[in-house]
């Protein structure tokens, strides 16, 4: 990091510092009631709490690195960060060999569009009801949520990513001598990435909105679980302490979904800088 | 000696939904091996048209055009082709790029490896090997281009303007290097421009096409010893006749054009 990405971060730091210092000053002022809205001092101890281990540290138990990430925040957010992962990559794995035959043929197209346009506005959130009758409580009815609100972005802009393949790649490969395969693989998939992953960024997103909804309704444990368990409890410095590393889970998914994109698509003319 | 290339009663009409484009009628013609032919006309004559039926990637509505006496149906490697935009796969690397062609044919790695290294050598292309399209100038990407399909040995080269969006310099040297290939390896070229210069620099027989119908206007043999050189007499009358031949189709291009403004 440079000086200039430094003072930049420095520059961004001074409007959520001040809200901050205000809120406390607020709470140490006795304008507000602890109930509703907590110190921004309360919330962090509590945010401590929720992170660190409940017992104290015993070596008979295993060592110093399994204890000190086996607090409630721990495991709650890999429980979260599973989910979104696992839902996610079914729904795109669904999505992705159906949006390359539907977009490459008009026949294909024509079979699944009408029930795609129907199912595709439905909310996920609007599935919960049957997935708890289909699959029960547990993992498996959020997983089915998730990998549903994943599923469709990933299959439009696959299909939309197929059709936009310029003819004069299909025309230079099939010259070089390329079969329906080697069309299809080397070139067709290729060229229809940039869209692929930017359905792949929408679908993450909804997978990480759909997992928290899921999570108060289908399982006991994960942020969304949490936070709402923590309501009934009137623990509402853990509410907010869940809610901000929610916040960072979504932002360091995004991070890396970015990363990711960067790197794979580094030969793609929109990322010329 | 036997033609390598026989357009036979060639016409190619394309339907569309106002009057029915006849861009090709009855074109006839024999190219022997190792022959370099330019194809030239103004914009709109069939240029692309006939070199896109050679090439097999629309095929004649009525004639037929046979490579080393076979009809074709389908476009392939035995004519390479070189595309006005280049058409270089942008997820691939220059290396990649070059090397597909024999990748998908399955050959033995160490065999694509020494035959890029070599293309890359050729065209000067070495210290590019991994970039991507995206960060080379036109010229380079024209170089890979057709390092794409000289990677492939194909004994026909066609060529849809290749050098039309480059600069004049890096034009005349690529023009330079092509002919050093086309020398060594002893390709057929049909080559499609409509500078008429860039035709006489390098072909040894130019085809004039009339505009619609494209039909051939003349078909001249070019006898000027290489190197030629565009500032001496006889290519400068060479290029006055063309310029006569090309100007009168440019003519009736205008003229037919002004018909549909009035007729609209
Ligand atoms: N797919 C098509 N549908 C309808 N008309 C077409 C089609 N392709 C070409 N034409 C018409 O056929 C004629 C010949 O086109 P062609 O592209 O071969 O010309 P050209 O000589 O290559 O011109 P240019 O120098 O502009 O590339 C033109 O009048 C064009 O409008
Ligand atoms: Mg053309």
């Amino acid at each position: 990091m440079n000086k200039g990405t430094l003072s930049r971060a420095a520059r961004g730091l001074w409007v959520p510092l001040l809200i901050v210092a205000l809120w406390q000053g607020a709470a140490v002022a006795g304008w507000l009631n602890p109930q509703i809205l907590p110190s921004p001092w309360q919330v962090l101890q509590r945010w401590y709490a929720y992170l660190m281990p409940m017992e104290a540290y015993d070596p008979a138990q295993g060592s110093y690195a399994k204890w000190l990430v086996s607090g409630e925040l721990i495991h709650d957010a890999i429980g979260t960060l599973y989910r979104v992962i696992v839902g996610f990559l079914v729904g795109a794995v669904l999505a992705l060999p159906l949006g390359l035959l539907m977009g490459a043929s008009k026949r294909v197209y024509g079979w699944f569009n009408p029930l795609i346009q129907v199912l595709r506005p439905i909310p996920p959130i609007a599935f919960i009801p049957l997935s708890i009758l289909w699959f029960g409580l547990g993992n498996a009815p959020a997983i089915f949520l998730i990998a549903l609100g994943a599923f469709f972005p990933v299959l439009m802009n696959t299909i939309a990513g197929v059709r936009q393949v310029d003819s004069i790649y299909l025309r230079a490969a099939r010259n070089l001598g390329a079969g329906q395969s080697t069309l299809f693989v080397k070139v067709i998939l290729p060229a229809a990435t940039p869209y692929i992953f930017s359905g792949a960024r929408i679908g993450v997103g909804t997978a990480f909105i759909v997992v928290i909804v899921s999570e108060m309704i289908a399982v006991n444990n994960g942020l969304g679980f949490r936070i709402l368990e923590a309501r009934e409890y009137f623990w509402s410095d853990k509410i907010i302490a869940g809610m901000l590393t929610i916040g960072i889970l979504g932002l360091a998914i995004d991070t890396a979904m970015n990363a990711l994109n960067n790197h794979l698509l580094r030969w793609h003319r929109g990322l010329e800088h | 000696m036997t033609a390598q290339i026989k357009v036979e009663h060639v016409s190619k009409v394309f339907k569309t939904p106002g009057d029915d484009v006849v861009a090709l009628r009855d074109i006839n013609l024999e190219i022997p091996r190792g022959q370099f032919v330019c194809l030239l006309g103004p914009s709109g004559c069939g240029k692309s048209t006939l070199l896109n039926a050679v090439a097999g990637f629309s095929l004649p509505s009525s004639g037929r055009i046979m490579v080393d006496g076979a009809t074709i149906t389908d476009t392939g490697p035995d004519r390479g082709m070189v595309f006005q935009e280049y058409a270089l796969f942008p997820w691939m690397t220059v290396a990649q790029n070059i090397a597909f062609g024999l990748k998908i044919k399955n050959a033995p790695k160490a065999q694509i490896d020494a035959k890029v290294a070599e293309l890359l050598e050729t065209l000067k292309l070495t210290e590019f090997r991994d970039r991507y399209p995206k960060d080379l100038s036109g010229g380079m990407r024209q170089r890979v281009a057709i390092a794409r399909i000289l990677a492939l040995d194909s004994p026909i080269m066609l060529m849809d303007e290749p050098f039309g969006a480059l600069d004049a310099l890096t034009r005349r040297s690529l023009q330079d290097e092509l002919l050093k290939i086309w020398e060594e390896h002893k390709k057929t070229i049909l080559f499609v421009t409509h500078s008429i210069e860039e035709s006489i620099y390098l072909a040894d027989r130019i085809i004039v096409l009339t505009y619609r119908p494209g039909t051939v206007k003349r078909d001249v043999l070019v006898d000027i010893p290489r190197p030629r050189d565009p500032s001496a007499a006889g290519f400068n009358a060479l290029k006055r006749e063309l310029a006569e031949l090309v100007m009168e189709e440019q003519q009736r291009h205008q003229q037919a054009e002004l018909r549909g403004l009035t007729t609209d």
